[in-house]
């Protein structure tokens, strides 16, 4: 009998600490899936940042650097440049990359620093206990928005996908979602696009991951996955905003 | 340069007056060597730049003026947290807010006290000359790599900006451990992690017991300070950095009058030199401190002497034309002694 699917050889076999229906772990796997592919398990230095995926040290069997909240694309840059031959990788939150931490993803983008950054939007603040972020929805109700985003007063979601492919230094960027079959395999390539660029040395790649916080949007894991599809998708359209070869 | 001499491959910073000349000069020598310079978009991008780096096991380093080592406080909590080395070099400005960029001390208390969150101590190292810059900043990269611990060499716009002889005297460095902590890559061995979260049952506790532990080692071991004709002196100076320069010749002065006058000078300020200053003091019967601010050094050593002398303080607060003459710290003498 052959094994046609098991757990990727850069996930432990540990159980996670996410909430039910949190798409942290697929997308921890779909992350773990492209350090496979490309072999780069024994070479990739993770930085985590501050936020429910900090932890990932405790699920990803990789070398691993705790960044300060924000601040992980400078502490990646730190890494690459004092190892470049090593694979270097952030994974941020919303509030941690498109809040506190926005000098330091536009500035490393910019640089084109040869990394890859994965950014999970799932429009809270998760850790804290769902918090308006900024991209949270207009409309949306959190802890700190108890009336909903009000554009006037808050502003609008930021769209990091298409702001990156703003900056010459990134190579690729592009939105996917995991709430589906069909969108976890398009991630799933996607991913390992992104990780090719940095593989082959084409600099600076981002994939923006949109996901379900079920606790702090009040909602079963059913709903809050189709809250992805009815209400995320449409206002953060998914598609590659940029590929450029030569970057 | 003594970074260079030291093995420094890596820098990050941000412009701030008057520490500019740093990165000007690295921005030069660095790609030479095959070193990294990169000139980040904030201090709080340049220290975590060090972070990382330093988390590789490479020798890094950053500098910047008071502002913005203010910045650069939360990176540092978390390289003391994750015990990191790394050198921090504080050109230091007047304050508070923008202030000015006069020579000033009044960071004294941010940098020995520990200037961000948590309860941590870094050693700190204050040069009174271009030849001390150039030494002290190699002695940094050894206290960092021995203690995993950031260092930071505390100057102000005196020592950072004089032209004066410099004998590059490189040193051999001090047995150092091997950073079997770095992260690398697995590589087929043991996942490394380097981080500053606790949350285990007792485990910050105990990492905090440790990281004391490892402050009282210093305390006991790494402590420099010099003295000038304090054998015999019936009054003692204390002043530390460019103060001490002027108050050197200021005891001078005091001695060709025949005053019983000596010099203590601190050059770590942590771990403080406790010991030795009580020491001097006991002798002395009478302490006067100078500070280029309104009194912070004079804290700890009054702390340090306790009931063993009378201290007390002379301050100049930084300003426009606020550095002291020799003459007028010669009056302040003569007045106290």
């Amino acid at each position: 009998m052959q094994q046609v699917f098991k757990r990727p050889e850069s996930l432990k076999d540990v159980q996670t600490h996410f909430c039910p229906g949190c798409h942290h772990g697929t997308i921890h796997r779909l992350v773990a899936d492209a350090m496979d592919f490309f072999g780069v398990q024994q070479k990739t230095i993770g930085v985590a940042s501050v936020g429910c995926s900090v932890f990932l040290y405790g699920y990803f069997d990789i070398d691993v650097v705790e960044a300060p909240h924000g601040r992980a694309p400078a502490v990646a840059t730190g890494v690459k440049r004092a190892r470049p031959d090593n694979f270097v990788f952030t994974y941020q939150g919303d509030g941690d990359l498109a809040a506190i931490g926005t000098a330091e993803i536009i500035h490393a983008a910019n640089r084109g620093e040869d990394m890859t950054v994965i950014f999970v939007n799932n429009t809270t603040y998760g850790m804290t206990g769902g918090q308006m972020a900024p991209t949270t929805l207009v409309g949306q109700k959190t802890s700190t928005s108890p009336y909903g985003r009000d554009r006037s007063k808050d502003g609008s979601p930021i769209r990091m996908a298409e702001v990156m492919a703003q900056l010459g230094g990134v190579a690729y960027t592009a939105r996917v979602a995991v709430d589906s079959p069909r969108h976890v395999l398009e991630a799933k390539k996607v991913m390992r696009e992104a990780f090719r660029y940095q593989v082959e040395g084409k600099g600076f790649s981002f994939v923006e991951v949109l996901s379900a916080c079920p606790t702090n949007w009040g909602m079963n894991p059913l709903a809050a996955n189709a809250r992805v599809a009815e209400e995320m998708i449409p206002y953060f359209p998914l598609g590659v905003f940029k590929k450029e070869e030569g970057a | 340069m003594g970074a260079i001499e030291a093995g420094c491959r890596y820098y990050f910073g941000y412009p701030i007056t008057p520490q500019s000349d740093i990165p000007e000069y690295l921005s030069r020598e660095l790609p030479k060597l095959s070193g990294e310079f990169i000139q980040a978009e904030s201090e709080i991008g340049a220290i975590n730049m060090v972070l990382g780096a330093s988390a590789c096991g490479a020798r890094a380093m950053t500098s910047s003026s008071s502002p913005g080592i203010s910045l650069k406080q939360e990176g540092i909590s978390y390289m003391a947290g994750a015990e990191l080395p790394g050198v921090i070099v504080n050109i230091s400005r007047s304050g508070p807010g923008l202030g000015g960029i006069d020579a000033s001390q009044s960071d004294y208390f941010q940098a020995v006290k520990g200037g961000g969150h948590g309860g941590y101590h870094i050693p700190v190292l204050a040069p009174n000359s271009v030849q001390e810059m150039y030494d002290l900043t190699m002695h940094a990269f050894d206290l960092a790599d021995l203690y995993r611990t950031p260092v930071m060499v505390l100057g102000d716009s005196v020592v950072g900006q004089m032209k004066e002889a410099l004998v590059p005297n490189p040193r051999p460095s001090r047995e150092l451990p091997d950073k079997g902590w770095a992260v690398r890559g697995k590589g087929g061995a043991e996942q490394r992690v380097v981080k500053s979260l606790f949350l285990g049952d007792g485990e910050l506790e105990a990492h905090n017991w440790r990281l004391h532990a490892k402050y009282q080692v210093m305390k006991e071991k790494e402590c420099i300070s010099q003295e000038y004709r304090s054998e015999d002196a019936e009054l003692l100076v204390v002043g530390f950095g460019s103060v001490s320069r002027i108050a050197h010749t200021a005891v001078s002065m005091a001695r060709e009058e025949g005053l019983k006058v000596g010099l203590f000078r601190p050059v770590t300020l942590f771990p403080f030199p406790e010991k030795a200053i009580a020491e001097a003091a006991g002798r002395a019967k009478r302490v006067l401190v100078i500070e280029l601010n309104t009194g912070q050094m004079v804290e700890d050593v009054r702390l340090s002497v306790g009931g063993g002398a009378t201290v007390s303080f002379y301050g100049r607060p930084p300003g426009a034309a606020s550095l002291p003459s020799p003459e007028e710290l010669f009056e302040v003498i003569k007045k106290q002694y």
